[in-house]
């Protein structure tokens, strides 16, 4: 180490709470920090993911950040030879995800260039019939997943298997499932990149002009410019929409109001037009409800269509509003007045060659940016939701046989331990004699709880060691919103006096109280007109847009979730304050201004 | 219409009248045309200056008094300008003309307080500023006293500066003419300037506002440090906020048939003068108007007191802005690089990396 004391600590130095030692063994080895790697690692400047990765993840969940991460980095660094970039090198601390990002040395960038444009330019140049394949393959890909069955080992194997003198045994599907289901998991995430770094760069390349020609324009301003109004992301609150309107029209709201999804939805069944909603409730299901409150990462996070009293609580929500008169819908067409108003203004104040190529940037940002948008259904949603449905039935499949106690037991073990699990259960049942698994994971299982339990009791460090003096890394400032003015933030964050400040992620000013909201099973603590002030929110968080004020988040900037569903809404917001969710109390008095990006606490 | 060529009431200026009106009454008669809410009022016609030369004998007057004049003497331009005013003080105005300013005046109501404006012609623009074509006569109320500040406006055409300016730039004496605006007077709870560029940097995304108590007159004469509120033109947010120590305000003093400036005291002083709602509605008026005319404006305005919320946002003037406009807009230093190019070009130096 240098004299000069690093803006932020190192990862050697930052312990892990009391009742977490030992996490290390929870993750891969590749994925921690390495003691004899120290030098090299303290170098480089690690900040945390925690707008993905908020919590610390269980031992089996940590192949999100895995895939996800690695598969961002192959595109760059593999496929399109991104000029500057590489991809992201990662480590998990103490339950939290640092990244690092990987430059390509100065002087080889130039030669990359050649192969960038002919790569990434078919990309460009095939946009939509690539994109139409995409969804082919996305589709296929959640089929596979969809069709893949954990069952229990029968006690002797069918006599067909005999007669037909098969030879093999169900163990041998069992295993093959799972590792199918990995597999499949692994081409979810390598398909979620395909297009997203293109999808990005087009839009820093538009972002970039329109800040030349306006230095003062508001993000949000170029953002309202791209930002597409029909994204399948608010497809699933739509048709809640829609749903409530059809409730009404049918008559069957009284029915719907009240007791649990069951109940609710057999009294629909006895109205004389029950039959009618109930057709259009299901149909809706297929794939709006692959929709989850969570951010698709964690193995905890619910899913609609698991949970279908998360749906019913929006849609009685909205039955409430369209019968009190409010339009509930959103105005997709004043939104679409609003994009070609604010791009003609602009535009009108350029001069006549500017026009031209703000035409050009303008309309590739908007034929690649509604993929930014759309993909986050299809990966984190539809295809994260089937993939979880079968990790849940698997583990449940091995609860049964004894393994562990709880529903969640086999997300306390890492996939290669599952995969042994799983061999000592077709193991065992093959010998006749007992699986071990009951009486080793039992204790295990609680111990890792334990672990993870008090890893989350320490919130993570913005970032480790220094950071260069300007960010120039562009996956960085476009997927993270990380600039150096944002470091600086989180330097200065901590003081409460003047309040804090982050991005102005969505226009207007508001003040109210607050309610920290820390997991998505507190939504329903919102009351009506408060201040949503989270760690990072998810875009299904769509249907409690509704009844707040305002929203304020640690992580994110202006391309964030948050920012995007508060635009949508009309909401004021300010994105990437840091710590807001620590400083800020359910309760308090507090003053957003999306404007300028400023949050002031008023008591 | 009781207007004669003497007198136009803002909502009948057309544009073949724009020279006999003067800027200051045509932009009025514009504005009032396309409906933006201006206080209601007339102009008198350079026509009615004209008559007021010919028929009353002041030009042989003036210009006996010019032909001796020596431009290089300070003190004898003061006598001259002094000697005129008074000539012009000793005429009544033409019958004719004063009737017609007088009935057009009662049209605006019993005993209205007004106020009564120079409205410089076209020829004389180059500098607008120059003395004597900013004379502003406030809450002038009965037909006696607005005929007479119409003289008065007249009158100021012979001030020194006035005299030594129009020599300076080789402009006409006698041939310099001149309109007077009569317009019905605010009751302004604040007023101010707004402008549809940053001045400080020609930003055309920004409109910027300085806004006080009262009156715009200290706004415009920098007597109060006003509040500054910077609107993002197209999104129209609120972007930045400086509010002052608003120390005084110019108010009408109804019994004295004028306006009075008044010490502010308490806590008013360095509240921010105007609610966001009425930022935003100041902004929006001076979008509209940028839009009309077609290039940035500077505009006057003013929330009257007597009227109800949402009608009591008037526009008192607009003018071309005049310094960064007539910049030549600055070329960026590269051509642009687009398509595939420009992708790299943005991943190599991203915004934000101050690079």
């Amino acid at each position: 180490m240098d004299a000069q004391t690093p803006l932020f600590p190192s990862a050697y130095d930052v312990k892990a709470p009391e009742g977490a030692e030992g996490w290390e063994e929870l993750y891969p080895y590749y994925l921690t920090f390495q003691p004899n790697l120290r030098e090299k690692e303290d170098a480089k400047f690690w900040f945390c993911d925690s707008q993905h990765w908020p919590n610390p993840f269980k031992p089996f969940d940590a192949m999100t950040v895995e895939y996800a991460v690695r598969c961002l980095g192959q595109y760059n660094t593999r496929h399109y030879l991104v000029p500057p970039a590489n991809g992201v090198d990662y480590r998990i601390h103490n339950g939290y995800c640092y990244m690092s990002p990987i430059a390509v040395a100065p002087e080889k960038i130039e030669d990359r260039i050649p192969q960038f444009l002919e790569r990434a330019g078919h990309y460009f140049q095939n946009w939509d019939s690539l994109l139409d394949n995409w969804h082919k393959k996305v589709k296929a890909n959640i089929a596979e997943m969809e069709a893949l069955s954990f069952d229990k080992l029968p006690e002797v194997v069918p006599l067909e298997w005999i007669t037909e003198g098969r030879g093999v045994d169900p163990h041998l599907d069992l295993m093959a499932n799972y590792d199918a289901a990995i597999q499949l998991l692994y081409k979810t995430w390598q398909y979620h990149f395909e297009f997203l770094n293109l999808g990005y760069a087009a839009y820093l390349d538009f972002f970039g002009f329109m800040k030349g020609q306006f230095p003062t324009i508001p993000d949000q301003a170029i953002a309202k410019m791209v930002q597409g109004v029909d994204s399948d992301l608010f497809r699933p609150d739509d048709e809640l929409k829609k749903l409530a309107r059809l409730a009404i029209e049918l008559g069957v709201t009284g029915a719907l109001k009240s007791g649990t999804v069951e109940e609710a939805l057999a009294a629909v069944a006895q109205e004389a037009k029950g039959q009618l909603w109930l057709d259009a409730w299901e149909a809706a299901q297929d794939p709006w409800f692959n929709f989850t409150s969570g951010n698709g990462f964690y193995s905890t996070d619910k899913y609609w269509i698991e949970h279908l009293d998360i749906p019913m609580g929006y849609l009685r929500d909205y039955i409430i509003r369209a019968e009190a008169g409010e339009t509930i819908e959103r105005p997709t067409e004043k939104l679409l007045a609003e994009r070609d108003r604010i791009t003609g203004e602009y535009e009108a104040m350029m001069d006549e060659e500017a026009r031209a190529v703000f035409r050009d940037k303008l309309g590739l940002a908007r034929t690649v940016f509604p993929y930014v948008e759309n993909h986050n259904f299809y990966i984190e949603h539809w295809s994260m939701c089937v993939f979880w449905k079968k990790m849940h039935a698997l583990s449940r499949l091995l609860m049964e046989e004894g393994f562990w106690p709880t529903e969640d037991g086999m997300f306390y073990l890492t996939r290669q331990e599952v995969r042994d699990a799983l061999f000592d259960y077709g193991n065992a049942w093959a010998t006749g004699g007992d699986w071990i698994g009951p009486s080793h994971w039992p204790q295990e299982i609680e111990r890792r709880r334990g672990i993870i339990d008090a890893l989350s009791t320490q919130p993570p460090q913005p970032a480790l060691n220094n950071p260069p003096e300007v960010i120039t890394e562009p996956f960085t400032i476009m997927l993270w919103g990380i600039t150096s003015e944002s470091i600086q933030n989180w330097v200065g964050g901590g003081s409460v006096e003047d309040g804090l400040s982050g991005m102005a992620a969505s226009p207007g000013a508001v003040e109210g109280l607050a309610r920290v909201v820390r997991s998505p099973d507190q939504l329903g603590e919102i009351q009506e007109g408060e201040i949503l002030v989270t760690p990072v929110t998810a875009p299904s968080w769509a249907p409690v847009f509704g009844k707040i004020k305002a929203t304020v988040t640690d992580i994110g900037g202006m391309m964030s979730h948050a920012a995007i569903v508060c635009r949508e809404y009309g909401l004021p917001a300010v994105t990437g304050t840091g710590n807001g969710s620590s400083l800020i109390k359910t309760g308090q008095r507090i003053r957003v201004d999306g404007n300028t990006g400023k949050v002031t606490l008023l008591d | 219409m009781t207007h004669t060529k003497f007198i136009l009431p803002f909502d009948c200026i057309t544009e073949a009248d724009h020279g006999r009106v003067g800027g200051k009454c045509a932009s009025l008669g514009d504005m009032t045309q396309a409906g933006v809410a201006v206080p209601p009022g007339y102009a008198v016609t350079t026509d009615a200056y004209e008559a007021m030369l010919n028929e009353t004998g002041l030009r042989a007057e003036i210009e006996a008094q010019l032909a001796r004049l020596n431009f290089d003497d300070v003190a004898d331009q003061e006598r001259a300008a002094q000697a005129i005013q008074i000539r012009f003080r000793s005429h009544p105005l033409p019958p004719a003309v004063e009737a017609a300013i007088r009935s057009e005046y009662a049209r605006l109501g019993d005993e209205m307080p007004v106020a009564v404006r120079s409205s410089a012609t076209a020829e004389d623009l180059p500098d607008a500023s120059f003395a004597g074509q900013q004379d502003t006569y406030l809450w002038v109320t009965g037909a006696d006293a607005v005929v007479e500040k119409v003289r008065d406006c007249w009158a100021s055409l012979f001030t020194a500066r006035a005299i030594a300016y129009r020599r300076r730039n080789n402009l006409g004496q006698i041939e310099v003419l001149m309109s007077v605006a009569v317009q019905k007077m605010v009751n302004a709870r604040a007023a101010g300037v707004a402008m549809t560029l940053d001045p400080l940097n020609g930003d055309r995304t920004r409109i910027v506002i300085d806004a006080s108590y009262g009156l715009g007159e200290l706004v415009v004469s920098g007597v109060v440090t006003p509040d500054n509120y910077s609107v993002e033109k197209v999104l129209m947010e609120i972007v930045d906020r400086k509010i002052s120590d608003k120390h005084l305000e110019l108010l009408p003093d109804p019994a004295a048939r004028t306006t009075v400036e008044r010490e502010i005291e308490g806590p008013r002083r360095t509240a921010q003068c105007l609610t966001d709602v009425e930022i935003l509605a100041v902004a929006q008026l001076a979008k509209g108007l940028e839009r009309i005319k077609g290039c940035p404006q500077d505009v006057e305005w003013a929330i009257d007191a007597d009227l109800p919320e949402g009608e009591n946002l008037l526009a008192l003037q607009a003018r071309p802005e005049t310094v960064w406009s007539q910049k030549p807009v600055e070329k960026p230093k590269m051509s642009y690089a687009t398509g595939m190019m420009g992708i790299v070009g943005a991943l190599n130096n991203p915004i934000g990396s101050g690079g």
